[in-house]
């Protein structure tokens, strides 16, 4: 079973998302610190592209700061061996990045993520129809590629997306890009009834910013929840003490998850 | 089915949450635009001719002709109704929209000239219309807008980034994702994923439909090059398409030189807009093509005093043909397409579209060598809209012209 497969055997986890570089790669570094204090069990990082089409304004925001800043692939490989953490991680990023790595288009990019500690992909403007040259070079390695399911997805799209998966699928919480927002989304209970059957770990993100959905979300079948503007957020307010905000709101959410894992049992 | 690429381009490079729509909009196109499902391409056809004023005249160019030494004909889509070739797609997406049962559209607009195609078209379909579109464009292309709002659609302007086309498309693909059960995207040129490429390229292709017979007719046989500018392509596609058949028939697409491509481009910058000349493979917006972008796959800002042009990459089926030698990709800087810009406005009492004037700033800069006795240029639109913009930038880059003596007297 793959690093990520092992996090997910622990019952339902949380996921954060940040954009490596944000404002710095030292930043970086102390935010995901903070992140697995906080009880985070996969870190899921950006690796900007300039051009974030599947994005909200919060993380694009985040991702022109990084991109400002300097970072590229090399360095965000360099970012995630420093990081040295004991959780896995995953990479979200577009594929003309992918593409462009390297001397040889999507291997070299695959060779050197996993070289360098990468668990899985994400690569939101990749659909499975484009997906075939990156999951040959894949194939027997260890590396996941996790593809999302929309709320617009339906069962023979849901099918085709589950013979291709590995590591866990990502339910898109609502239409739209990514952000805040404060509810848990109808098409959230319809995703999760709609993947029942398929066994692999599911996890929940668009839109997570606090507890009670977090519990929410448990509560509906999920295994993981996925949070990105809300971290986000506090990184763009660069407030003294954001390390410290980052871990009260990754153990806030975290609480959210235990609270759902308790009214399923009871 | 239709393939969904290009040889190596093309492609449906876009966020799952938007697969499905894509999936019903190529199923749409097939049906209705590929196979006349219901009549929709006679009804097309018949609007284009009462709404839009199709079929537009090829027209003899005579003093251009003298001057160049061979037969110059303007294929003149400055006179379709809305002054540019961009109504042929924008009316054909809001009909197939209106087929579709969708009621609200969305655009990007660059220059403004989509914008207010799709506006125009929208109006006259009753449908609801937003456009998105560039802070820097709007600056640029005020009159534009004021057309847009007139004929009742919303302009949302983007600030983010350099202001141009490109963001604009983002933000119109960002709104698609939340929309996309009522609403559909009227891409402005054959550029983003599959259908789009293939569809706007069929909606375009009258011009070519129209050019090749309307040639035959006049000088009993076909040209020797076709000459076309191409800022996403899709009035070079549409003018070259019916030709792609025909061996010994040039086709030319001039690309935005910008400031020139031999300037070395500072991180980010590009000075030009020249995907098919200078570009490299990659993926933006949805679609496999050539891409202006830095090492690591950053898009960079591209240039050209044409916002329509003004594009860092470039329609799929372009990008493919130019690789199998079917088209020949050229450029014409900024300069060279404001002195074309004054002299059609003088010689032939035409002042056409600045994007156009890069078309023609290739005959001038050719003096028509190579090109054969006949040639057809594609007269993209008319230029009304940029006259400020060409006075301002004449004024700026020293262009030397008597019109720009005159008018630096009167200012
Ligand atoms: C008159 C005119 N010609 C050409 C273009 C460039 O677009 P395309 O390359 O898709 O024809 C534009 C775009 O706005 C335009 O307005």
């Amino acid at each position: 079973m793959s690093r990520i497969g092992v996090a997910f055997g622990e019952g339902p986890i949380l996921i954060p998302y940040i954009t490596a570089g944000d404002p710095s790669q030292e930043s970086t570094i102390e935010y995901v610190e903070a992140l697995v204090k906080g009880g985070a069990k996969i870190i899921e990082l950006g690796l900007p592209f300039s051009e974030p089409i599947a994005d909200g304004p919060i993380i694009q925001e985040a991702i022109n700061r990084s991109l400002e800043a300097g970072m590229n692939p090399k360095k965000f490989f360099e970012l995630v061996s420093l990081m040295n953490c004991n959780v896995p991680v995953v990479v979200m990023t577009y594929y003309n990045i992918i593409y462009q790595y390297g001397e040889v288009p999507v291997e070299s990019f695959v060779t050197d993520a996993i070289k360098h500690g990468v668990d899985g992909m994400i690569i939101p403007d990749l659909p499975v129809e484009e997906a075939e040259e990156i999951l040959k070079i894949c194939e027997g390695r260890e590396i996941d590629l996790i593809f999302i399911v929309a709320p617009t997805t339906r069962d023979q799209r849901i099918e085709k997306i589950m013979g291709k998966i590995s590591g866990f699928v990502y339910v898109q919480a609502r239409l739209g890009i990514t952000g805040v927002q404060k509810d848990v989304s109808q098409s959230t209970y319809e995703s999760l009834e709609r993947l029942k059957g398929y066994d692999i770990p599911k996890a929940v993100g668009f839109g997570v910013s606090n507890a009670n959905q977090a519990a929410e979300i448990v509560r509906s079948g999920a295994d993981g929840v996925i949070a990105g503007s809300v971290f986000v957020d506090i990184i763009q307010r660069g407030d003294a003490n954001a390390v410290q905000l980052l871990e009260d709101k990754a153990r806030e959410l975290v609480r959210g998850i235990d609270e759902g894992i308790e009214n399923n049992k009871s | 089915m239709i393939s969904t690429k290009f040889g190596k381009y093309g492609g449906q490079y876009v966020p799952e949450v938007l697969m499905p729509a894509i999936s019903e909009l190529t199923f749409a196109y097939e049906e209705y635009v590929t196979k006349n499902k219901d009549g929709f391409m006679d009804d097309f056809f018949t609007r284009l001719k009462d709404f839009g004023g199709r079929p537009t005249p090829l027209y003899k160019a005579e003093r251009l002709s003298e001057r160049y030494g061979r037969e110059i004909y303007l294929k003149r889509e400055d006179l379709l109704h809305g002054g540019a070739h961009k109504l042929n797609n924008a009316l054909g997406q809001c009909l197939l929209a209106k087929y579709m049962g969708k009621e609200r559209i969305i655009a990007e607009t660059g220059a403004g000239q989509h914008g207010t195609a799709t506006a125009m078209a929208a109006s006259y379909l009753g449908l609801d219309c937003e456009i998105y579109m560039g802070k820097k464009d709007i600056n640029r292309q005020r009159l534009n807008v004021f057309r847009m709002e007139i004929n009742g659609a919303r302009v949302n302007p983007v600030e983010r980034g350099s202001g141009t086309l490109k963001e604009a498309i983002n933000e119109t693909m960002r709104d698609w994702s939340k929309s996309v059960d009522t609403t559909h995207y009227v891409i402005g040129s054959v550029v983003g994923p599959h259908p789009f490429p293939k569809m706007v390229r069929d909606f375009q292709s009258v011009i070519s439909q129209e050019a090749r017979e309307q040639i035959q007719t006049e000088v009993g046989r076909l040209p020797d090059s076709v000459v076309a500018c191409a800022g996403g392509g899709s009035n070079a596609m549409g003018a070259f398409y019916n030709f792609l058949q025909d061996e010994g028939v040039k086709l030319i697409a001039v690309e935005a030189g910008g400031k020139g491509i031999e300037s070395v481009s500072e991180s980010k910058i590009a000075h030009h807009s020249a995907s098919l000349v200078a570009g490299r493979e990659g993926v933006l917006h949805g679609a496999r093509t050539k891409i202006l972008q830095d090492r690591d796959g950053q898009i960079v800002e591209s240039h050209s005093i044409s916002a329509g042009l003004d594009y860092a990459g470039v329609g799929p089926e372009l990008a493919y043909l130019v690789d199998e030698g079917q088209i020949i990709p050229e450029i014409v800087k900024d300069e060279e397409a404001i002195k074309a810009f004054f002299l059609l406005s003088e010689m032939e009492g035409i002042i056409p579209a600045l994007e156009t004037s890069h078309a023609l700033g290739y005959l001038e800069n050719q003096m028509g060598e190579d090109l054969g006795e006949i040639v057809i240029v594609n007269l993209s639109g008319r230029g009304d809209k940029d006259v400020e913009t060409v006075i301002e930038e004449s004024h700026r880059l020293g262009v030397k012209h008597q019109t720009m003596e005159r008018i630096e007297r009167r200012i």
